[in-house]
Order: structure tokens, then C-alpha cells, then sequence
């Protein structure tokens, strides 16, 4: 199924790209597919923040098609 | 209610004179709370001479405007107003406006410090400095409380 990523800030120069279209299995969590882009992109990331839908999600949370997922550290605003 | 993402400069205490003077809850409210984020020429001890923002188009504007709404229930606001940099800013400039109007003191104050706190904690927004080394990324806010 197709999922668009988003990468902000620090973590989009480290993944080198803004955006992304991806084809993933069914049954996929939104850390499975943080666990790939990690390793695919020879990453180490510790301070993460998850959302789909623009809509914080848990780790556990699982992917549909059509779902834009975002990742991005620790937010700086105000 | 107003929840707007800036990419010009802004005067904050202009843009509550003309938000306020734009509602007719004039007489309804007997306290209003301000809050402005300046933008600092330091951060942790090093000079920083100019700044970019960043955020995420569509989520951002979102998650304010829950986290405003979530704040006019529970304090029972007559309104609310947020308005928020991104871009470049330069020293001195305004970087966020909260404000909220209520009946009484305790409402407004406690609100509009709420307000502060969840955008800092959860808002997708990302701080990039310029340094003399160069410019790097704001890693964490500081502690509010």
C-alpha cells in the first residue's frame, strides 16, 4: 500500500529528502516503518516525534494506505 | 477565535488592539492575558544574531486551533487569539502572541499559560539559529514550569 513521509527540521537534512512516496506491507506500525527509514538511511535518531494524519500517534499505531506520516525531533517553537 | 501562522514581522500588542476592537464581546469580559515571545539576541550563553522557523504546513495550524478550543471549554474564554512567526525573524522581533479574554483574572491567566506551554511542548515548530560558527538547530525548549 502507499504512504506519503514527511521529515522536518534536523531530521530532513540527515534524511536528505522532504517527502516521500513509499509502498509498505499491510500490518505495519508507524515504528516498524521509523525502524526501515532508520536503518535504509544508516540513521541514528534518538528523540523522535510520530504523527499520522497530522494527529500524535503511539508507536503501536498502525499504518493504512493512504496515511501521511510525519517524523521530526523534539518541536522549538514560541 | 484567531489562530494565524505569520511570515512577516508583526507587532504584537498592534494585533491585539485590532483583533479586540474587530469582536463585539466588548463588556463581556473583565480580563484579558497577554503572553509574547520576543526573539533574543543569546541562547545558552552564546550570541545568536537571527533565526528561521520553521513548521509543518497544515498540522500546525491544526493542533493550535485544538489546543485554543480545548482551552475555551475548559476555562469557559470568551476568546482567544494565537498567532505565531515563521521565516526569518531578527532580534527583537515578536516570534508568538497568546491571548485570551475571559470573565475573571484566574480564567485568563491559567489559560493563556496553558496555551504557552502545550504549543512549546507540542506545536511543530523548529528553531534553526545563526551563530557565529554558522547556524544550527534549536535541539529542546527550555522548561516553563
Amino acid at each position: 500500500m502507499q504512504i506519503t513521509v514527511k521529515y522536518f527540521a534536523s531530521l530532513r537534512e540527515l534524511v536528505g529528502e522532504a517527502v516521500a512516496s513509499l509502498d509498505i506491507d499491510d500490518s505495519v506500525t508507524v515504528n516498524d516503518l521509523w525502524q526501515k527509514i532508520l536503518s535504509d538511511h544508516q540513521l541514528e535518531f534518538e528523540q523522535v516525534m510520530m504523527t499520522v494524519n497530522h494527529e500524535y500517534v503511539k508507536p503501536e499505531h498502525e499504518l493504512k494506505s493512504g496515511d501521511e506520516v510525519a517524523f521530526f525531533p523534539p518541536v522549538t517553537g514560541g | 477565535m484567531l489562530i494565524e501562522i505569520r511570515n512577516k514581522a508583526f507587532n504584537a500588542w498592534t494585533e491585539v488592539q485590532i483583533y479586540q476592537d474587530s469582536q463585539s464581546f466588548r463588556g463581556q469580559y473583565g480580563a484579558i492575558a497577554t503572553f509574547v515571545g520576543s526573539m533574543r539576541d543569546f541562547n545558552e550563553d552564546k550570541k545568536v544574531t537571527g533565526m528561521t522557523l520553521e513548521h509543518y504546513p497544515g498540522m500546525t495550524e491544526k493542533h493550535l486551533e485544538a489546543i485554543a478550543k480545548d482551552a475555551i471549554g475548559k476555562w469557559k474564554l470568551l476568546d482567544v487569539l494565537i498567532l505565531h512567526r515563521i521565516g526569518k525573524v531578527k532580534i527583537g522581533e515578536d516570534i508568538v502572541l497568546v491571548v485570551t479574554w475571559s470573565a475573571h483574572r484566574k480564567e485568563a491567566f491559567e489559560s493563556c499559560r496553558a496555551i504557552m506551554e502545550q504549543l512549546k511542548s507540542s506545536a511543530p515548530f523548529w528553531k534553526r539559529e545563526d551563530i557565529k560558527a554558522g547556524s544550527k538547530w534549536v535541539e529542546k525548549n527550555t522548561p516553563g514550569y
